[in-house]
């Protein structure tokens, strides 16, 4: 609506973001057109809330050069804060005050006046399905309902672009839905979207173009299906009844899913490949397995966890956490 | 272009959120200035809905001080023998300093939640004027300790305590008070952005302890072991809570000391000292918010 013309949602060149010794971003360039969702996805640490702080006009940059809807984020900060919306980790409200005062009050900062402050809030508390629950305090509100009000606050303004830090982590798997709804149909309205995210299967499912982080630097960079396919796409477990048929079962497996990594683990008796093609990989193994008398106490074929992203895409150590692995 | 935005909802064709009149940055003073007005009188809202939605929490911070007159007052002022006067006509000023001396972890807490819960973040990143954030704040810690301070006025004379002097001296020693929490509140803003963690409040929340009591709020100074006297005697508290006094033309602990003989002075003095320091400390704290 009121971006400058002819500009791109984000554009950001050579940033980089210093405390200290410590540099958490190591030079960063990223464009993100209008209308799209773009993915920041890596391990905690890599830089991911700098980046979007910076963004967000919250931190200054050390070095480098960010625009927001075609507005400096250092010359300009105010006219960036007009056009932007900002989901953070937690959730910023007033947890005594209700979900209606917590909007208008936000509504107010935005300086719609009283009555437009009261009527854009209407609107938000039908649109995110919130009007019964409108006059309770937010403390009483479940996960999702919370993160729900809090995206309803990041776009009382109707923003050029919104960014979301992490929203779905420290939710249960029904807020973490109802917030991929949210975010799905605010991006078939066109909002551009910047979301940070330790799950792939999050940037998966949400965003356009998905730029991978570690360590203060963008890694790699594409669609989910480019990145997939870099990524050695799914992985097929195999685990053999006893330990001392592992390394045979190795060959085979890796002739079946025409594979060189093939990473063996004695302990757990798991041979672990990646596939290309699935359902040929699994039916092969398991026959040239069983001909081979070896016999198979699990088999699954899943997508790479972040780890195993990682692990490929950079050749370092895997990082510390968890993710949520999704079986076949 | 965004003009519009789509929103979840049950309905089968998706509704559009009207985009919001088009707003931009102030350019002029003026607008600055109005800005600033309008952001503040917006916490000072907040600040207001918040006391309404919790009231209890409210009752309980402004009756705090009351409870401490009550005991000191039944409790352990039947021990105290007192030259000149009944104990309260000495304890009511020392607790009226204290309450105001108080306020500290009050601002400290209340902008350590703040930070803590990402509401900082978020006003941040909104168009607002930054330092509405910090005059909404001290509006709100104002108004509380004043009303906190008639609260304490009116129990103190229910206890007995009275003032002899005249009404003006009687507002001056209110004017006193008030600037005394207007440096607390300075200094907590700036602990506040500077710990800004749970923990470090705790710890404030204990050390104001032994710093009020090493004053002349409930004890004569001299009864102390000779350098906590003179510490005692120079504590900001103290000299507000001696200038009261003497507003008050209540008895005051014995004169002598250069200190207590100016003390008018000296609870100036003091809080105008502790602001020009704090008052910039604060200000290049919360600049440093985005560094």
């Amino acid at each position: 609506m009121f971006s400058r013309d002819g500009t791109d949602a984000v554009a950001v060149q050579a940033l980089t973001k210093s405390y200290g010794d410590k540099q958490a971003l190591a030079g960063v360039d990223l464009t993100i057109p209008r209308g799209v969702v773009h993915g920041l996805l890596g391990p905690n640490g890599a830089g991911k809330t700098t980046m979007v702080r910076i963004l967000a006009t919250l931190l200054r940059p050390s070095t480098g050069h960010a625009t927001v809807a075609g507005f400096d984020v250092l010359r300009e900060p105010d006219e960036v804060r007009y056009r932007i919306g900002l989901l953070g980790q937690h959730a910023a409200l007033d947890q005594d005050l209700s979900g209606r005062q917590n909007l208008e009050l936000f509504a107010r900062l935005y300086h719609l006046g009283a009555d437009g402050a009261r009527g854009r809030t209407r609107e938000l508390l039908e649109r995110f399905d919130l009007t019964d629950a409108a006059a309770k305090p937010v403390k009483q509100y479940s996960g999702g309902m919370r993160r729900r009000l809090d995206l309803a606050a990041s776009l009382i303004t109707a923003p050029d672009v919104l960014f979301l830090d992490e929203p779905t982590t420290g939710l249960d798997p029904r807020g973490r839905a109802e917030v991929w709804d949210a975010v799905r149909s605010l991006a078939d309205g066109g909002t551009t979207v910047l979301l940070t995210t330790q799950y792939l299967e999050e940037a998966d499912q949400l965003a356009d173009r998905i730029s991978v982080v570690q360590r203060g630097r963008i890694i790699a960079d594409g669609t989910a299906d480019d990145l997939k396919g870099r990524l050695g796409a799914d992985r097929l477990d195999v685990v053999v009844h006893d330990a001392a048929q592992v390394s045979s079962a190795v060959p085979l497996v890796q002739a079946a899913a025409q594979a060189d990594d093939v990473v063996a683990d004695q302990d757990r008796r798991l041979i672990s490949a990646p596939v290309t093609d699935r359902m040929s990989a699994l039916s092969t193994s398991l026959r040239s397995l069983e001909d081979a008398g070896i016999e198979i106490e699990d088999v699954a074929l899943r997508r790479p966890t972040l780890d195993e992203v990682f692990l490929h895409l950079t050749g370092d150590e895997p990082i510390e956490h968890t993710t949520p692995e999704v079986s076949a | 272009m965004n003009d519009h935005l789509t929103v979840p909802g049950d309905r089968p064709t998706r509704t559009r959120l009207a985009p919001t009149p088009s707003r931009s940055a102030p350019t002029s003073a003026a607008q600055h200035v109005a800005r600033l007005l309008a952001d503040s009188a917006t916490m000072v809202r907040r600040g207001l809905a918040q006391w309404a939605r919790t009231p209890g929490q409210l009752v309980v911070g402004l009756l705090f001080p009351v409870m401490m007159l009550v005991m000191f007052a039944y409790f352990l002022g039947g021990g105290m023998a007192v030259e000149g006067g009944d104990y309260p006509d000495y304890l009511v000023p020392g607790l009226l300093a204290l309450t105001m001396a108080f306020g500290l972890e009050e601002t400290m807490v209340t902008l350590t939640q703040d930070i803590n819960k990402g509401v900082l973040d978020r006003f941040r990143s909104m168009p607002i004027a930054e330092s509405a954030i910090l005059v909404g704040r001290s509006l709100l810690d104002m108004l509380r300790s004043t009303i906190g301070l008639l609260i304490m006025i009116g129990a103190g004379l229910l206890v007995g305590w009275r003032w002899h002097g005249t009404f003006a001296a009687a507002l001056g020693a209110v004017a006193l008070l008030l600037l005394l929490r207007f440096a607390m509140l300075w200094i907590g803003i700036y602990l506040g952005l500077v710990a800004g963690k749970p923990e470090l409040v705790q710890a404030v929340q204990i050390l104001v302890w032994p710093v009020a009591f090493l004053s002349n709020a409930f004890t004569s100074p001299d009864t102390m072991p000779g350098w906590m006297g003179r510490l005692a005697e120079w504590n900001p508290m103290s000299a507000t809570a001696g200038a009261v006094r003497d507003l008050f033309e209540n008895p005051n602990w014995s004169a002598g000391s250069w200190v207590s003989d100016n003390a008018v002075m000296m609870a100036i003095g003091w809080p105008l000292a502790l602001l020009a320091i704090f008052v910039p400390l604060a200000l290049r704290r919360f600049a440093a918010l985005g560094k």
